[in-house]
């Protein structure tokens, strides 16, 4: 299962700790997620389910090319990575 | 009740409480931006809303007179349906169905106790029925065709700073938007018109300067005693109304300046208004750095220009839109600046007492009300 993890700087403000989940892409291992964190998803995407404007996911160290349905495909040993992006400052 | 006046600011919450001298007495919310704070009648239910920047913005409510807080449902725009476009404003830029700031919160009618407006950029006007458990977009407003006319002002895109309610007619509910005009709805928010004649909008072109559509309020009032009487802070000056906003008055030559954002008017007294004049719109400082509140208690025939108390050499003080309040007495003023300084006046703005100038920049104060 794919790992994700989240900047420590959403940790002040909603619980997301380091996860196993499934998921064969981003968006799917995303939900899983939220699953048991509902309020993350707010954190992480606006009110029409794209990815915050200022927020980065990585998987496998390359930055997530689909920003609006999160749809990279993720393996079954990738590591997501959930960042802010220093576009916003 | 002793006073108690809440401060929302670009680095947290601050309240601040007269028990024999008024004194900041605690923070919430640390280092986050709060763009408004809304305490309701009595200061037992209390909101707050938050602007994470990266992480979006949020919505907390306390219960216990902001002594805890939790974080509730922030409003969110609806699902776009498949084939929906975002509309463009009038420049041609797209307006996202996505919230970017919670503007303002206002407590309903006291006939619909719980209800809760909220006013937001990109445009959307939100409603709670039920002290914020839930929110619904005003589709109403959002799908009305002058909508496209609206612009930002300052800001990317436009929104909804003022909501006013007054007692009486508990249908009447009046908004104003920067840049979109005052608009008013007569049953509860369904319906809603902007057809007000009067206004003036230097920053359009010849034929358009009196669209009521196009229009820059900075800040909208109504008198809760005579709520025909509206006053509004407008990008090019003052404007009055005393038909419940068919027919705008400007007021003009208004020393020092007639530009400022901030505008609050007396609970009683319709005549009696304050504002704080800044030089003008390409230079948003104090008119020869001197912080001053221009107050007026003939409707706006005369002004006088209160300085007691206030900085006057080299003061930067910016006064936004939500930073001048006024208690239900008519006597008890707050203002809150950009540059951090915090002002408290207990004689209707005749004498200023600095309660600190190293806070960070100030978005709102806010009285907390009596009950009811």
């Amino acid at each position: 299962m794919p790992s994700v993890s989240f900047t420590p700087n959403l940790r002040r403000h909603v619980y997301c700790p380091p996860v196993r989940v499934e998921g064969a892409t981003v968006s799917e291992a995303l939900a899983r997620v939220f699953e048991f964190s509902p309020r993350l998803k707010g954190y992480l995407l606006d009110d029409q389910g794209s990815l915050r404007k200022h927020m980065v996911v990585f998987v496998d160290g390359a930055p997530a090319r689909d920003r609006k349905r999160l749809s990279d495909p993720v393996r079954d040993d990738s590591e997501i990575l959930v960042m802010q992006a220093l576009s916003g400052g | 009740m002793p006073g108690k006046l809440y401060v929302a600011t670009r680095k947290g919450l601050f309240t601040v409480v007269d028990d024999g001298g008024w004194r900041i007495a605690r923070v919430d919310f640390l280092g986050d931006n709060c763009s408004t704070v809304l305490p309701t009648a009595g200061g037992e239910t209390v909101f707050a809303a938050l602007d994470h920047g990266h992480f979006g913005v949020k919505l907390h409510r306390s219960i216990d007179a902001g002594e805890s807080w939790e974080e509730i449902e922030a409003p969110a725009y609806p699902p776009k349906k498949e084939g929906d476009e975002d509309w463009a404003d009038m420049h041609g830029r797209a307006i996202p169905h996505s919230l970017k700031l919670i503007w303002c919160l206002e407590a309903d009618h006291p006939s619909r106790p719980g209800g809760i407006w909220c006013g937001t950029i990109p445009g959307g006007l939100f409603y709670s029925p039920d002290r914020g458990d839930a929110w619904q977009l005003v589709e109403g407003l959002w799908n009305h065709p002058l909508r496209r006319r609206w612009f930002g002002g300052g800001m990317d895109y436009p929104g909804i700073h003022s909501v006013c309610l007054a007692p009486g007619d508990a249908n009447c509910v009046r908004i104003a938007v920067s840049c979109g005009g005052v608009w008013v709805s007569n049953d509860a928010g369904r319906n809603w018109t902007c057809d007000g004649e009067g206004w003036r909008a230097e920053f359009m072109p010849p034929d358009q300067v009196n669209d009521p559509a196009i229009q820059d309020v900075h800040r909208l009032q109504v008198c809760p005693a005579s709520p025909e009487v509206l006053w509004a802070q407008h990008h090019n000056g003052i404007f009055r109304s005393t038909d419940g906003g068919a027919r705008w008055t400007e007021l003009r030559d208004v020393p020092p300046s007639a530009f400022g954002f901030a505008c609050a008017v007396h609970p009683e007294d319709p005549n009696t208004a304050w504002f704080v004049p800044e030089i003008k719109d390409e230079r948003r400082v104090p008119v020869d750095g001197r912080l001053v509140v221009n107050r007026t208690r003939d409707g706006g025939k005369t002004f006088e220009t209160l300085h007691r108390g206030l900085p006057q050499e080299h003061a930067y003080d910016l006064v936004y839109r939500h930073g001048l309040d006024v208690a239900g007495n008519g006597e008890l003023l707050a203002m809150g600046s950009t540059t951090g300084s915090l002002f408290i006046s207990e004689n209707g703005g005749d004498d200023w007492l600095c309660i600190s100038t190293h806070l960070p920049p100030v978005y709102a104060v806010r009285f907390v009300p009596d009950d009811g």
